[in-house]
């Protein structure tokens, strides 16, 4: 599946001294495979434990040790290639990429390089912008993580902890098919959310679980392509799209100037906003990668693939087209909605068997909204599904207005409690007894000659009473009832 | 009491079950002609406590009626075999002291027949090395010794061979009645020929290799030394097993190698690969190879003339398979986690005073062609067709053995035991050819024996090698026995 090379919109060209400039940019996300074992030892992945808790005697690298491949490991990965629609090798091969540095004990890391586990597949993003850009998966691929060298905890020493060390994962390249920092970043979220979905990465970025090494290159559009930098190790989405914009105009800058890209190995300040080198090509590693003589090539059936892919989840972009063609909801609300598969989860229990489109509405924009701004996940959620539901059901039966109902959400967000029963204990019931709303409208036109004259020239002044009749019902009242009413008595039919 | 010593496994096995001794009296016999033998430094660790307690547990298992295979046999083992709670060097400075917290499947699977352990065997650094020298504890006597042209013995030091050379001598030398070696390119069979000892590496994938200290991963085999070559299915039933901590073992069952030996080899077709008739070769050793071809034609066997015309090319490409593996099998030694460490002014300073102090010339030579193959711009040239001309020497031998061939005959060096320091000095490839007719059979993972065939006129033992079909060991002993019944077997007189 060979995505043509892509050239960007003017919209997306940056300007410089002498003209456009279109950015070329490539990920290589190394995401920690989720499984309870490390990619070739026995030893535990959780996250934290006191330094080298978590070091079985292969870790180490102790003299005779053997690497011994874990099976889920190999099953997330799979799982992760299907999921990225990508071409699964039944056989694939693990090479050493030697190197020396403290935290790799073994003085290599069992990675592979010429057959990886899975080739090329397709990312899909959707751009604000309605547009749907395709960008290509180059290749997949397991390795091990190092352990982690601690720097600033002596002035003389540098400390050790190999926790991580051998932990597997997941280097996803893409093509160089971005365009952008927003498509770039698009893609890192997209890719999160996939692998979220399939359970094979928690993505979790804070934790260094999932990172992104960023190749970026900028030419004339459409023309030759310019030499790349590579910035490692960036640990945000927000932070990818910072470095990629500092990096572009670094490099259209140097060019302007009449200097060269020197291709190199750069580092994000995020403090800072730039990047800066951290070695040059000339400089790099000879890893002198060789098949691990350790390990047998690695090896499956297709029905084994087959039966991992009966097993898959509903996958985002299924799902968002299901949203679209099931609830009736926009592609921007299900790409929203399906975000996450917990939130996508959380909406289906919301809209069983009531308007989906309201539903999504009270989901998105309350629900969402207030989660975001409190930084809370859906899981932390104080709100249930059923609760939501509940105050949906209430405007649609006409009990409550959309204005009560916001005011409903605050007290079952803070106070928890079923919404049917809070709107009887809390007397926000709305008022559709039409005595007493033509009552309250009596009173309004009584009280008012002079605006009941000008509303026969100008009918929109009808807003204004009902606001005035909401007032005098303390927000109760049926605004539908109101309306009509009012437009019963000052005959605007 | 008879010279307990001088009893084969098989004996012993049958005396200890008749309860003419105990296996506390035969270890105590072991440990006593170990102490009298130092000269020839083939223990680098004697374990004489544990052995004894080791022994004393089995005697206490045997009244209990429980009685494994190899119930109250002494066995030695190469220093590359990790053992727990006993120092383990593969006789390297890099490894100090390092004591392992755990034990290499093989000895593990040799304990828990009953064996017992006597201590650590020297060999070369690493394992690199056909003489023994390079090891950090210097290196081993071999228990022969030349007779000069009046009959006379020269005592001149021997080489034992490498690089199991602690092993082979200490089992010629009724020092261990087994012992254990590795073998990635000879280092079994070599040694053997050059004691009058029977070795055998097994199929690759027949033993476990974890907690062996690892030279060359895709080459590395172990396997026993033994005086007789039914001891050495006696041991080998005992060393292999499928083993989940080692995907390169092989799932397939071990079959009782014993009975193999003593049957009848009529009709067996025998292999001879004129490819093996190198230039410079000892008339001695073209007759003792004429002498095997006449003893299994005599027994039955069919004599075939065979090619395996890549031979000539398994030699350079070992030598830059096994040192490639070896630079990065290697790396973990680097100071920081065990064994040495010299500190430097930084981390790369560390690395480079640790490795350079803890290592040997030979190993350094090494690491360093290894390093060169797998380098950018080298690896095709040299790595990648070296794995090449592996792929042409196996299908050599599986082409012989299409087309009927049970077994093949070679010599297994092409000299006896040279003198210590004779080698070493100048050219490496010198020392390297020892390996020129063992090498094959790690490139092709076949497995390997080498029986003694004889004596040459400098008295000293010169072996046979009888290489086989994947996982059909059983032919190897029932032939070698053959050759061990026509040639005899050979003590060396002791001197020491």
């Amino acid at each position: 599946m060979f995505t043509a090379f892509r050239t960007a919109k003017p919209s997306q060209y940056l300007k410089g001294a002498t003209g456009d400039w279109e950015v070329i940019i490539g990920l290589e996300v190394h995401a920690q495979v989720a499984s309870n074992a490390k990619l070739f030892s026995g030893a535990s992945t959780a996250f934290g434990g006191a330094p080298n808790d978590h070091v079985s005697l292969v870790d180490a690298a102790m003299p005779g040790m053997l690497p011994v491949i874990n099976e889920e490991c190999v099953a997330q990965a799979v799982r992760t290639g299907l999921g990225l629609e990508a071409e699964i090798n039944l056989k694939s091969v693990f090479d050493r990429k030697n190197y020396f540095y403290p935290d790799l004990p073994q003085g290599y890391q069992i990675s592979q390089y010429k057959s990886p586990i899975v080739g090329e597949g397709t990312v899909r993003l959707d751009m604000p912008d309605g547009e749907v850009v395709e960008v290509g998966v180059e290749r997949l691929h397991l390795e091990q993580d190092a352990g982690k060298s601690i720097h600033d905890q002596s002035p003389n020493h540098t400390f050790v902890d190999l926790n991580r060390s051998g932990v597997a994962l997941m280097e996803i390249v893409s093509k160089p098919d971005m365009r952008s920092g927003d498509e770039a970043k698009a893609y890192l979220s997209k890719l999160r959310t996939i692998l979220r979905y399939l359970g094979t990465c928690d993505g979790d970025m804070d934790k260094g679980n999932m990172r992104a090494d960023v190749n970026v290159s900028v030419r004339k559009p459409g023309g030759e392509l310019g030499t790349r930098c590579e910035i490692k190790n960036v640990n945000s989405i927000r932070f990818v799209g910072q470095a990629i914009d500092y990096e572009a105009r670094r490099q259209i800058g140097i060019i302007e100037d009449g200097g060269t890209i020197k291709q190199e190995t750069r580092l994000f300040d995020p403090g800072k906003g730039e990047t800066r080198s951290m070695r040059s090509k000339e400089e790099a590693h000879d890893y002198r990668y060789f098949p691990d003589p350790d390990l047998l090539p690695l090896e499956f059936t297709q029905a084994w693939v087959d039966e991992l892919k009966a097993g898959l989840p509903e996958l985002p972009d299924a799902k968002k087209a299901r949203f679209i063609a099931q609830y009736g909801v926009t592609p921007y609300d299900a790409m929203v909605l399906t975000l996450e598969k917990a939130s996508a989860d959380f909406y289906e229990d919301v809209a069983k068997g009531r308007d989906a489109k309201i539903a999504a509405n009270w989901v998105i924009n309350e629900l969402f909204g207030r989660l975001n701004k409190e930084g809370k996940s859906i899981e932390e959620s104080p709100v249930s599904a059923a609760q939501l539901g509940g105050i949906v059901d209430l405007i649609v039966d006409g009990t409550i207005s959309g204005k009560i109902a916001k005011d409903l959400f605050e007290i079952v967000w803070t106070e928890g409690g079923d919404p049917k029963t809070l709107v009887e204990t809390r007397g926000l019931k709305q008022v559709t007894d039409t005595g007493a709303i033509e009552a309250a409208v009596d009173a309004v036109i009584a009280a008012n000659p002079d605006k009941v004259e000008q509303i026969k020239a100008k009918p929109t002044m009808a807003g204004w009473f009902v606001g005035q009749v909401m007032k005098q019902t303390g927000g109760k009242a049926n605004p539908q009832a109101v309306n009509e009413i009012l437009k019963a008595k000052l005959g605007l039919e | 009491m008879t010279d307990l010593t001088a009893l084969t496994i098989a004996e012993a096995r049958d005396a200890l079950a008749k309860k003419d001794f105990t296996a506390l009296e035969l270890t105590d016999a072991y440990l006593g002609a170990m102490e009298k033998a130092r000269a020839l430094n083939a223990y680098v660790l004697e374990t004489p406590e544990k052995a004894r307690a080791m022994a004393a547990a089995s005697d206490a298992r045997r009244a209990e009626g429980r009685v494994g295979p190899l119930e109250g046999i002494p066995l030695g083992v190469k220093d590359l075999y990790c053992t727990e709670g006993v120092r383990t060097t593969a006789c390297s400075k890099i490894l100090d002291d390092f004591v392992p917290p755990y034990e290499s499947t093989v000895t593990s699977n040799l304990w828990a027949d009953g064996a017992v352990m006597l201590g650590k065997l020297n060999n070369d650094e690493f394992a690199m090395g056909s003489s023994n020298e390079t090891s950090c504890f210097g290196p081993v006597v071999n228990p022969w010794r030349r007779k000069a042209a009046d009959g006379s013995i020269d005592p001149t030091p021997l080489v034992p061979g490498g690089s199991s050379g602690g092993s082979s001598a200490a089992v010629a030398a009724h020092i261990a009645l087994g012992a254990t070696g590795t073998d990635t390119g000879g280092s079994i069979r070599q040694p053997a020929a050059f004691t009058g000892t029977v070795g055998i590496k097994p199929t690759y994938g027949r033993c476990s290799r974890w907690g062996i200290v690892a030279f060359a991963s895709s080459l590395d085999q172990a396997g026993p030394f033994a005086r007789t070559v039914r001891d050495a299915a006696i041991l080998l039933k005992s060393f292999a097993s499928v083993d989940p901590k080692d995907t390169t073992s092989v799932d397939l069952p071990v079959p009782d190698y014993e009975a193999a030996v003593g049957t009848s080899i009529k009709g067996k077709v025998i292999g001879i690969p004129r490819e093996y008739r190198v230039d410079g070769m000892p008339a001695e050793i073209e007759t003792l190879w004429s002498q095997g071809i006449d003893w299994l034609r005599a027994a039955g066997a069919e004599i075939r003339e065979i090619s395996l015309p890549h031979t000539k090319y398994a030699l350079p490409a070992y030598y830059i398979v096994a040192p490639a593996e070896a630079s990065s099998n290697l790396a973990r030694y680097d100071g920081i986690r065990y064994g040495l460490r010299v500190t430097g002014d930084d981390i790369t300073d560390t690395y480079e005073l640790t490795r350079a102090a803890g290592f040997g010339s030979e190993v350094r030579r090494r690491i360093m062609i290894g390093t060169y193959v797998l380098s950018a711009g080298y690896y095709d040239a040299y790595y990648v067709r070296a794995q090449k001309v592996r792929t042409l020497i196996k299908r050599d031998f599986d082409l012989a053995f299409q087309a009927g061939v049970d077994a093949v005959l070679t010599p297994a060096t092409p000299s006896s035991a040279f003198g210590i320091g004779e080698k070493s000095g100048g050219d490496p490839v010198e020392m390297y050819l020892n390996d020129i007719f063992t090498v094959t059979v790690n490139m092709a993972g076949l497995p390997g024996m080498v029986v003694p065939g004889g004596l040459d006129a400098k008295g000293l033992p010169l072996g046979l090698q009888l290489i086989g079909r994947p996982f059909e060991e059983e032919t190897l002993f029932q032939v070698g026995e053959v050759i061990e019944q026509a040639a005899g077997r050979f003590t060396p007189a002791k001197w020491w």
